[in-house]
């Protein structure tokens, strides 16, 4: 396989509401990847687009509805989707149109506007359920994860007050984030005295429906270097699923998620990530998600990444900057953007371009994580210098 | 990050809606669907009518499936072993919920679970709502029971148990 660099990387803003289309906003991110490159659509040899639930948008069919947006036309053009980890997948996606030889340039957009769906987006999660035994109970996400979080936290004897440090670090991170809406200075406090949506879940333990797109431009070897002198080179992928009967699965540990890590690890050539991984954005839609990611990904050991969260290790003046973006629940979570977002987190924070969010330390080697499909998927990208 | 551009993505509030400062189009979709619940699921339902739950068992990993399937998906050789299984069971985890499917609030709180059932091997378990306890006594671990609609109600649906409380 040949080696793939990100050499560009654009966002939208991620808002609760946006004016624009899915096409337009699609659109916004694929030219800012590409401007941030000095490359025009005419360089682009295929484009990949990513988008997670076709139900909220309301168009199925909607890697077709948004290829105009994407640049696709008159273009090889690929859509896939796997839920919330269809941001990261995106990446590997592209990769493998890189790698495999076929293109030397591929643009990687995702798009999500959940705000579509009326009166709220939470009620399409509904489709993706079970239509015979699940929907006729009113199966919802929350219910679902609030049960994961549950067992997790029990599992590993940790009070809503530990996990709730994982909402304030990153709400906080998120207010050097030009493109977040989530950005805010609040205590611990804060997050436990919010409304219990689902037990253990609290309001400020979940990120917020959102619109919004991002995108990026893959190069091979070739062409990476003549295009930036900064190129960010895909070291390893990773993705795997789980059963999609959940309640059979181990709520308390995603072990789907440890063995995308192990691929994608195994790819890269790290056998200490702890020692070897300098930066991290794992997926943080629910606060204890970063925390069981991070353990997931052998990153934290087993039920003590709040213990590295309290500790400050996790800060962006850690040992180990965690979110440094701001995640999901700082950045906001337009579903296949958010994850996308992870991956140009990585790219600026490598480049040392994240401006007020910049990481000391000059970071070489960073990892990229979602969890998505019936909260069954692990997809994982490490990038480095 | 060159992030001094002009970022792409202007947000509306409710009010610019409400106060048509916005246009946009309403649709209501009227897509309707029969699933037919297919072999396995169907005598799944018809033995829920009977007030009974059935799973089916893998005879090579010995884990009894519920939903029952006619295939194991992990050894992926065909299932035949028929077995019933208690309605009582111990919680394997919880929330309390607060919302209903699509977000809005409830005035009294439920328990969405994960039911292991008696007579599971392997991680058999069920999804379903605990009704009747309280956060304080709601455990992992705790006895609960189904209540299931009188038998002339029951139409061969997982709704035929109304849903479970403490033993």
């Amino acid at each position: 396989m040949r080696k793939v660099a990100i050499v560009g990387a654009g966002m939208t803003k991620f808002v609760r509401r946006a004016l624009e289309t899915p096409i337009e906003l699609a659109y916004e991110a694929a030219k800012m990847a590409l401007d941030s490159c000095g490359l025009t659509l005419k360089d682009i040899e295929c484009v990949v687009l990513g988008s997670a639930v076709d139900a909220f948008d309301g168009v199925c069919m909607k890697g077709e509805y948004l290829s105009g947006g994407a640049g696709a036309w008159g273009k090889p053009f690929m859509r896939h989707s796997v839920g919330g980890g269809t941001g990261v997948f995106s990446c590997i996606h592209g990769w493998m149109h890189v790698a495999s030889g076929m293109f030397d340039l591929c643009l990687v957009v995702a798009e999500e506007k959940m705000s579509c769906c009326q009166p709220h987006p939470q009620g399409a999660f509904l489709t993706v359920y079970d239509s015979i035994l699940e929907r006729p109970l009113g199966l919802n996400l929350l219910w679902v994860v609030a049960q994961e979080m549950n067992h997790y936290m029990i599992t590993n004897g940790l009070k809503s007050e530990d996990v709730a440090l994982v909402s304030v670090k990153n709400k906080r991170n998120a207010l050097d984030h030009p493109a977040a809406m989530l950005g805010a200075d609040i205590t611990v406090e804060d997050v436990v005295n919010s409304e219990i949506i689902s037990w253990p879940v609290h309001r400020l333990d979940i990120s917020a429906t959102s619109d919004g797109a991002a995108a990026i431009v893959l190069a091979s070897e070739r062409l990476a270097e003549r295009i930036t002198d900064k190129p960010v080179w895909i070291a390893g992928v990773g993705y795997n699923l789980d059963t999609w009967y959940w309640t059979s699965r181990d709520l308390s540990y995603p072990v789907y998620v440890e063995k995308a890590a192990r691929m994608a690890y195994e790819m890269a050539g790290i056998r200490e990530p702890q020692k070897e991984i300098h930066i991290v954005e794992p997926y943080d839609p629910f606060s204890f998600k970063e925390l069981q990611n991070l353990e997931a990904l052998l990153l934290a050991d087993r039920g003590k990444a709040a213990q590295l969260t309290a500790d400050g290790v996790t800060a962006r003046d850690g040992n180990m900057p965690v979110c440094p973006s701001g995640g999901l629940l700082g950045v906001g979570n337009p579903i296949s953007a958010a994850a996308l977002m992870k991956v140009c987190e990585i790219f600026w924070q490598l480049r040392g371009e994240a401006g007020k969010r910049q990481v000391p330390g000059n970071p070489k080697v960073g990892l990229a994580q979602a969890w998505g499909d019936m909260m069954q998927t692990g997809t994982v990208v490490i990038l480095k210098v | 990050m060159k992030m001094d551009v002009n970022l792409g993505g202007t947000p509306i509030r409710e009010e610019d809606i409400k106060e048509k400062k916005v246009l946009y189009t309403e649709w209501i979709p009227k897509a309707r669907y029969a699933w037919d619940a297919g072999v396995a699921i169907g005598r799944f339902l018809e033995e829920l009518k009977n007030g009974r739950i059935i799973g089916t068992e893998c005879q090579r990993c010995r884990r009894i499936m519920v939903p029952p399937r006619l295939f194991c998906e992990l050894c992926y050789t065909p299932v035949n072993r028929w077995t019933y299984l208690g309605d009582r069971g111990r919680v394997r985890t919880f929330c309390m919920s607060r919302v209903r499917w699509d977000a809005s609030r409830v005035e009294e709180p439920f328990f969405p679970s994960v039911i292991e059932l008696d007579g599971g091997k392997k991680g058999t378990a069920l999804f379903h709502v605990i009704r009747g306890v309280d956060l304080e006594h709601m455990k992992v671990g705790l006895r609960v029971k189904a209540v299931w609609k009188a038998p002339e109600e029951r139409i061969g649906a997982i709704t035929d148990i109304e849903y479970f409380i403490p033993e």
